[in-house]
């Protein structure tokens, strides 16, 4: 593999640059804010569930709901899908997700209510 | 340029994992198969969603599940994924050891979450009879949580492979988008873990 002559297999040295260090510092504070905010989304979706207090009616599509934002969050912030260049993952995931939820409403229709 | 015989050495670029073409296709080729398992877990959710209520007069969810074992397994995996952010964010900063340390982390956790699932798994299969074809709901059951744990248990000996293969070369242009798609798929489990206590195990003792 020739990239412009570089070696790949040749370790990398020096340290970032400033700038860089700064970045990664402020993402450091990111991600343990995203790591927060998913705890306590969990922890409420588990609470939600665990405390009688709760109807059932109303905890079901609440901790459904409290997934999807993780979900989004976790893309997002862990993963990076808001980074600059990163179109072609973004259309790769949300065009998956149009394919899943047919998916899922279809299998959920044809063995649970219809039976095949 | 003139030939020259010692070891060649780059300076560290603010994104290790996408400086070379390889790195970008890699990264690129790696959300397109994220895209692919997307589905693949879809048709899996979807059919456990078909067939959770059809035990068939074997044990239920309700009788199954315990909120603690499972709240366990999700903060295992959930710091999991902190700690391979860490590990990336130490490749960045070009600490190496960090990398390494924080993916060895990541590995612990991937084990202990690891450990609980197959003790529970060992449970229902001796302690409630509830096996592989018991109930349409087993047979889901067991598909959906064990293709998850089979993709835990891949994701562990992918990176104890490039944490033993790189263990003393230092971060290159090479191994950096290795490093970096494993993280990926790390946190791509947990992402489906999301799902699976909120659709599975919460659906299934709230009702």
């Amino acid at each position: 593999m020739a990239d412009h002559g570089m070696d790949p297999s040749a370790p990398l040295t020096g340290e970032p640059s400033k700038n860089t260090k700064r970045k990664l510092r402020k993402e450091v504070k990111t991600q343990i804010i995203g790591f927060v905010l998913a705890l306590f989304l969990t922890s409420i979706s588990f609470i939600s569930i665990a405390s009688d207090a709760i109807p059932a009616s109303f905890a079901i599509p609440f901790i459904f709901m409290l997934a999807v934002i993780q979900v989004v969050l976790q893309l997002y912030i862990f993963m990076h899908l808001n980074d600059r260049g990163n179109a072609w993952p973004n259309a790769m995931i949300w065009s998956a997700v149009v394919v899943a939820i047919p998916s899922v409403a279809a299998l959920m229709l044809l063995l649970g209510i219809t039976k095949w | 340029m003139a030939e020259n015989h010692t070891v060649e050495q780059h300076s560290l670029p603010p994104n290790p994992e996408k400086a070379t073409l390889e790195g970008k296709n890699k990264y690129m080729g790696f959300w397109f198969f994220l895209g692919g398992e997307v589905v693949l877990f879809a048709s899996l959710f979807g059919t456990y969603l078909g067939l959770r209520n059809s035990t068939a007069g074997g044990p239920g969810p309700s009788d199954l599940f315990h909120l603690d074992l499972v709240f366990i397994m999700t903060m295992l995996l959930l710091t999991s994924s902190l700690t391979s952010v860490f590990a990336i964010i130490s490749m960045k900063r070009g600490n190496y050891k960090g990398l390494l340390a924080w993916m060895w982390v990541t590995v612990l956790l991937g084990l202990g979450f690891l450990g609980f699932e197959i003790y529970e798994f060992w449970d229902y299969t001796v302690n409630y009879e509830l096996g592989f074809t018991t109930s349409a709901f087993s047979s889901a059951f067991y598909t959906l949580v064990g293709t998850h744990g089979a993709h835990v248990t891949f994701g562990i000996g992918w990176i104890i492979v490039l944490l033993i293969r790189y263990a003393k070369t230092g971060l290159t242009l090479t191994n950096a988008p290795k490093f970096y798609t494993a993280t990926l798929y790390w946190h791509f489990i947990d992402v489906v873990w999301v799902f699976i206590f909120t659709v599975v195990y919460l659906m299934g003792i709230g009702g």
